[in-house]
């Protein structure tokens, strides 16, 4: 299964201050560990959301809001997409991830959706199929 | 924390852990079963401690370092033995000591080598020659994947005990064969090498045959393989086969999606919805490819089939295919790795490219085949040929001929829809 992994941005990265080259050495490193255990499908930082701008739906309506943006603690600073087993397993791996920022931040977990997430559409003739296989296969282990 | 909510995050260690935990024993103990009996221990203490004490700040450390004190009271178990017989001659106690003393030291240092040597060392000896291929997947899944029996029976529709049996046989032979712990010298490389791929080529077409409703183990398998390849790739930069096959394995999981209908019918490449194309796999797979051709020399069959899926992936519409350099690296691929099925392959691409004439004249070359006797696809490439060349009886009856040489009902359904076509066409006319 996919997860977004997101790092949660900070005063100091919304104001644009770059991570010292420790930070980014550890975080080099750690990002080398996800290629080699070949988790890591896709990495990048973002800028502070003052180069962003959002657009806001009502109805058929559309109003654009140029950055930066308040709630700090909601924005996203970065993101990777990993490929892993489970859950915890992409906990696992946060919990190894070096301190992003200097002081207190955060990274959040979220499982991407991906096709059989969206209901197991069955016809009546795979279902029969699977059943077949697992008679086939407790009656092989007899 | 509950004790199932550490249990999953011990199998997380586990999954992360595993094969480098593993990989370090065996460079210790020189025996790749044991290591793995080793490791099980290490990973039964963790599952004994852990839901107590809590799972430690470095988990990974723990479970190494459980494990090569296991090693070393397995040693010194032994040595206990070995020093009774020597008892009799007592005054060789002392040197004794200090040898063993160096000995363990020794281990250690061993074990510490190198991590990504070690795996490397793993991977070869999992994917050794001496094994049947069968083993050397199961074993390499269990190794190197970190899954269980039970994983691996259900993912290859086997039963488990199958899988046991098989893992246990498979770590005899390489403990009494002594197929050393090493990564095999250059002279030997290159065949050693295809050997590793040619199982995890086998592992991600076992996932990518399976179909939608069968255990979710069985397309897991691309999963794994993939994994496999990206860990490979980093492990033997320099090795562009390795490239080649993660890019074809990148590229065809890319289409994974889009290769099977709503009701579980498969979609031929040219009709799928190419909007349903991973794009973020197959941008990898370009990548992957991109990096074999910078390494340079002939392209190995793995790059080729992934050059060959690569043109696919790059047009947008099935019209845009470029057909003429498909047929030339068919025409490559054929050079270096004949066989009856690149072969009608390469008649298709070249049906494609230059018209149907040219390829019907490539697929009837192969008619003699053996090989493709009872291949339900050389009379269905035929007949699809001869529907383009307005030959419709001749193409029905091919068509008859492919539906009643598959086993697969909805293949063999779409075979006799298209014989239907073809005699309904022929009324037409």
């Amino acid at each position: 299964m996919r997860f977004m992994v997101m790092v949660k941005a900070t005063k100091d990265s919304e104001a644009g201050v770059l991570p010292d080259e420790q930070i980014l050495a550890a975080m080099g490193k750690f990002n080398e560990e996800l290629v080699k255990a070949g988790v890591m499908l896709a990495g990048e930082g973002l800028q502070a959301s003052s180069k962003g701008a959002r657009v806001r739906f009502k109805g058929s309506k559309r109003t654009v809001i140029d950055g930066p943006f308040a709630e700090t603690k909601e924005l996203i600073a970065g993101f990777w997409l990993w490929q892993v087993k489970s859950k915890e397993e992409a906990i696992e791996w946060v919990k190894r991830c070096p301190n992003p920022f200097s002081g207190e931040s955060e990274i959040e977990i979220r499982q991407v959706f991906e096709a059989e997430d969206f209901g197991a559409e069955f016809t009546p003739e795979l279902r029969e199929q699977e059943e077949r296989l697992r008679a086939q296969l407790s009656a092989k282990k007899k | 924390m509950t004790a199932s909510a550490t249990h999953s995050a011990i199998e997380a260690v586990w999954r992360i852990e595993s094969a480098k935990v593993i990989a370090g024993l065996a460079r210790m103990v020189r025996d790749v079963g044991l290591a793995e009996e080793l490791a099980q221990e290490a990973l039964l203490a963790a599952l004994e401690t852990w839901p107590g004490t809590g799972a430690p700040d470095n988990p990974g450390a723990w479970l190494m370092a459980t494990a090569k004190n296991r090693a070393l009271d397995h040693f010194r178990r032994d040595k206990l033995l070995e020093r009774k017989h020597e008892e009799l001659a007592g005054e060789m106690e002392l040197e004794h000591e200090i040898a063993a003393a160096d000995r363990e030291a020794a281990l250690i240092e061993r074990m510490d080598d190198d991590i990504g040597d070690n795996l490397l060392r793993l991977v070869f000896v999992a994917c050794h020659p001496v094994l049947s291929t069968e083993a050397r997947a199961a074993l390499t899944l269990r190794l190197l994947c970190g899954l269980t029996t039970d994983e691996i029976a259900r993912a290859f529709l086997v039963p488990e005990p199958t899988i046991a049996q098989r893992i246990v046989r498979a770590k005899r032979t390489l403990g009494e064969t002594r197929v050393p712990f090493e990564v095999p010298r250059k002279d030997e490389l290159a065949a050693r090498l295809a050997s590793v791929l040619e199982v995890v080529y086998l592992v991600f077409n076992e996932g990518y045959s399976a179909t939608a409703g069968e255990d979710w183990m069985r397309p897991a398998l691309c999963a794994e393989a993939l994994r496999l390849g990206r860990i490979l790739a980093e492990l033997v930069p320099k090795e562009p086969e390795v490239h080649g096959l993660v890019a074809l394995m990148e590229i065809q999981a890319s289409r994974a999606l889009a290769r099977v209908g709503p009701s579980g019918e498969p979609i031929l490449l040219l009709d799928q919805d190419r909007s349903r194309w991973d794009h973020l796999l197959m941008r990898r797979g370009l990548a992957a490819l991109a990096r074999t051709e910078q390494l340079g020399g002939r392209l190995g069959p793995y790059a080729l089939q992934a050059a060959i899926a690569a043109c696919h992936a790059r047009s947008r519409t099935a019209q845009e295919t470029d057909w003429t350099r498909i047929a030339a690296l068919y025409d490559a691929l054929a050079q270096i790795a004949p066989s009856p099925v690149v072969e009608l392959n390469r008649a298709v691409a070249v049906a494609m490219a230059f018209g149907p004439a040219e390829g019907l004249a490539l697929v009837d070359a192969l008619a003699s085949e053996p090989a493709l006797k009872h291949y339900h696809l050389l009379p269905a490439v035929r007949g699809d040929l001869l529907v383009k060349l307005g030959r419709l009886d001749e193409a029905r009856a091919e068509f008859e001929r492919a539906a009643s040489l598959t086993r697969n009902a909805r293949e063999k359904k779409l075979l006799l829809d298209r014989a239907a076509a073809s005699h309904k066409l022929r009324v037409v006319k």
